[in-house]
């Protein structure tokens, strides 16, 4: 340590001014910022805010020049990731105990625990959770049997199957406004698809989503179609990992289809399986734009999962800090969920 | 009766004849080995039998009926292969019930023939054990036991010792030749290493490029060797081939000129085949030869190059200039490199092929 003091002057050497002493200048936007933001009107500050981050990244990266190459390139990525992700992740895990509106002046007031202490006796969140509940249900059991099915079917070699396993695997690449926006149309009453055969054979226009039953169906309908390539995929990968020789040693000693599927294939697949699982219940708790687009969680409140309610309470009522704390309960509810699994499938590795 | 018939069986890959007009016959009880250098057709030959692979032409007979359109499964054969084969997830206890299950036995039943299966290949300890955690030799062993526990039409064996060491190859080979004699079964074993072959088969077949070039008991691929290919497979070290020319046969001797050397075979019997100056191949044994006092009638003359020792015995590189000769002596034969040797083959254990590699004598 006794590089930081500096030769003649006698003072410290991260009080002398130079470009890469960036120590002087992170010194400085720590006083500045705060203090403009305090003192000086709001365009102001902000610009001032600017010059002295800026000043503080080019004196950083001025020092590191040449110094430290590595970490100078993954600088810019972390720094995204800082901003983007980690930042509004801890400011809102922060806002989430005070009271605060994002659409009024007023500035946050601490509250404990209060914001939990609401969502968790709010009757209506527990109401979007049996709706969540039910179309993960529903959604993740629909893609875990469809998938597997189309993965027994791509197994086996035919002709036109590398062509075929493309367009299966469309819609996992589509976005979900356009996944969301296509089956909306293929509802809708006058002209959807699904209304028109219908009226083939009654004659009258067939409304999907009018009842509380149809929209969840087709919401669950949409969300399998979407996903059940992914789970198809997995499955896939353990299907051709089986070594060949194992069906001929199972054909020899006349083993039954179902043997073999208990026997050789399944203890392949089973990992698989379960991380698919995984993924896709994870994926269907959190479940949002097909919601938002094809129901936006009609007819009355009866398709509107916990992520669309989340929305609501965020963007609509603008309870922000309320709604801070909806999401941390449902980033718990994921992780519990997501050890759950992990438990399991690790208690069955060890026991295999 | 459990037989094996095979008649003209031909598979094409393409292109590619990988089995060319197969006939075999085996017989109730008796083991063939299928020998061959990796790639000759050997395996896929098994497969035909098998019924993993489909024969492109000819026939396959198993208990003198026709099986050429049934499954593996319909053929009621059992296969120990290569690489094991043991299901990953189930135990070697279930591994060994796994055949009987087709059977629709009793629970009883089944325990009481994986615990004698167990018994007989030395597996009762490891029954609860998942094949992962076996060693190589359980493993071979698991994998025979799995063909052995069922009553089969035929036992058929792919390179059932090739992942083992040499000691433990040894001792399988011993215990497989003894479980297989109690089984009167037609039992085809596929092998590239011929002292498998010869130590294991009722009789042999040696293929080559999906050809079967011989078909003889351990003895006589050995001992006669159908042609030149056979002859140089079969045997280590490797059998001496020389080329020369036939020069006439003489007071109950053939005489061949190899390079500038002539030597005098001993052979009563005349062949019409020679012609004086035919271009033959010579071939002896290196354990088929003695060291002469002095150079006759009956021997080549050669230097020593190379002298490895290998135990009870030591091979010897001798070289004539334009042609080597391995000979193997006793160990207490005490030669130098450099020194000249005069080496006499044993009467009637040469070998001479003719222009077409087959053999003459």
């Amino acid at each position: 340590m006794t590089a930081v003091t500096s030769d003649a002057t006698g003072t410290p050497r991260w009080l002398t001014p130079s470009p890469r002493n960036w120590r002087l200048a992170l010194l400085i936007a720590v006083v500045a910022i705060p203090g403009s933001i305090w003192l000086a009107p709001g365009n102001v500050a902000f610009w001032i805010s600017f010059v002295a981050v800026s000043a503080v990244t080019l004196a950083v990266t001025i020092n590191a020049w040449g110094r430290y190459p590595g970490p100078l390139l993954v600088a810019p990525a972390i720094a995204l990731l800082f901003v983007m992700n980690i930042f509004p992740l801890m400011w809102s895990f922060g806002l989430s105990f005070f009271r605060f509106r994002v659409n009024r002046q007023a500035p946050p007031r601490f509250a404990g625990l209060d914001n939990y202490e609401k969502i968790l006796t709010d009757p209506t969140v527990w109401d979007r959770l049996q709706t969540t509940a039910l179309v993960v249900v529903f959604t993740v059991a629909i893609q875990m049997i469809v998938g597997f099915l189309l993965a027994l079917l791509f197994e086996k070699e035919f002709p036109g199957r590398r062509v075929l396993l493309m367009l299966v695997l469309t819609p996992m690449m589509l976005s979900f406004v356009a996944v969301g926006a296509f089956f909306r149309f293929y509802y809708e009453p006058t002209f959807g698809l699904l209304s028109q055969a219908v009226r083939l054979f009654t004659g009258e226009p067939f409304i999907l989503l009018k009842t509380p039953a149809g929209a969840l169906a087709g919401i669950v309908f949409a969300d399998a179609w979407m996903w059940s390539p992914f789970v198809m995929l997995l499955v896939l990968a353990g299907l051709v990992s089986v070594p060949k020789y194992l069906y001929e040693a199972a054909e020899i000693d006349r083993a039954s289809w179902w043997r073999k599927f208990r026997t050789i294939t399944f203890p392949y697949i089973r990992s698989l399986l379960l991380l698919a699982l995984l993924f896709r219940t994870i994926e269907a708790f959190k479940l949002f734009d097909i919601v938002f687009l094809i129901t936006d969680g009609g007819p009355g409140s009866s398709t509107e999962t916990i992520a669309v309610y989340v929305f609501r309470v965020s963007f609509q009522f603008f309870r922000t800090s309320q709604s801070s704390a909806l999401a941390y309960f449902i980033l718990f509810i994921v992780i519990v969920l997501t050890n759950l699994y992990l438990y399991f499938a690790r208690q069955r590795s060890q026991e295999a | 009766m459990s037989t094996i018939k095979l008649q003209n069986l031909t598979k094409r890959f393409g292109d590619l004849v990988a089995v060319n007009n197969v006939d075999l016959n085996i017989d109730a009880g008796e083991v063939l080995c299928l020998l061959g250098p990796s790639g000759c057709g050997k395996t896929t030959t098994l497969r035909m039998v098998a019924g993993l692979e489909m024969a492109t032409e000819g026939d396959v007979f198993l208990a003198d009926k026709r099986v050429n359109d049934l499954t593996p499964s319909q053929r009621n054969v059992a296969m120990a292969f290569q690489f094991y084969a043991l299901y990953p997830s189930l135990n070697v206890a279930e591994n060994l019930a796994y055949p009987l299950h087709a059977d629709r036995l009793s629970q009883a039943d089944i325990d009481g023939k994986v615990r004698e299966v167990a018994r007989v290949l030395d597996l009762t300890d490891v029954l609860n054990r998942l094949p992962g955690r076996l060693a190589e030799g359980e493993k071979q062993r698991v994998s025979v036991g799995r063909a052995i526990i069922r009553d089969p039409n035929c036992f058929l064996f792919d390179e059932p010792l090739s992942r083992l060491d040499v000691q433990l190859r040894e001792q399988m080979r011993g215990q497989i030749k003894e479980v297989l004699s109690g089984l009167n079964k037609a039992t085809v074993i596929v092998t590239h290493d011929q002292l498998e072959a010869l130590t294991m088969a009722d009789r042999i077949a040696v293929m080559r490029d999906g050809y079967i070039e011989q078909v003889g008991t351990p003895h006589e691929v050995f001992a006669t060797p159908s042609n030149l290919f056979v002859a140089g497979f079969i045997g280590t070290p490797q059998m001496n081939l020389m080329a020369g020319t036939f020069a006439g046969q003489r007071s109950g001797s053939l005489r061949l000129k190899t390079g500038e050397q002539e030597i005098a075979i001993p052979s009563s019997v005349p062949h019409a085949g020679l012609t004086e100056g035919g271009r033959v191949t010579i071939g002896i044994r290196p354990r088929s030869t003695e060291l002469a006092s002095e150079a006759g009638d009956d021997t080549l003359t050669a230097t020593v190059d190379l002298i490895e020792p290998m135990g009870a015995e030591t091979l010897l590189h001798l070289s004539d200039g334009d042609r080597d000769l391995r000979v193997v002596v006793d160990q207490d034969v005490m030669v130098r490199v450099g020194e000249q040797l005069h080496v006499r083959p044993r009467a009637s254990q040469t070998h001479l092929f003719d222009q077409n590699d087959a053999r003459i004598a």
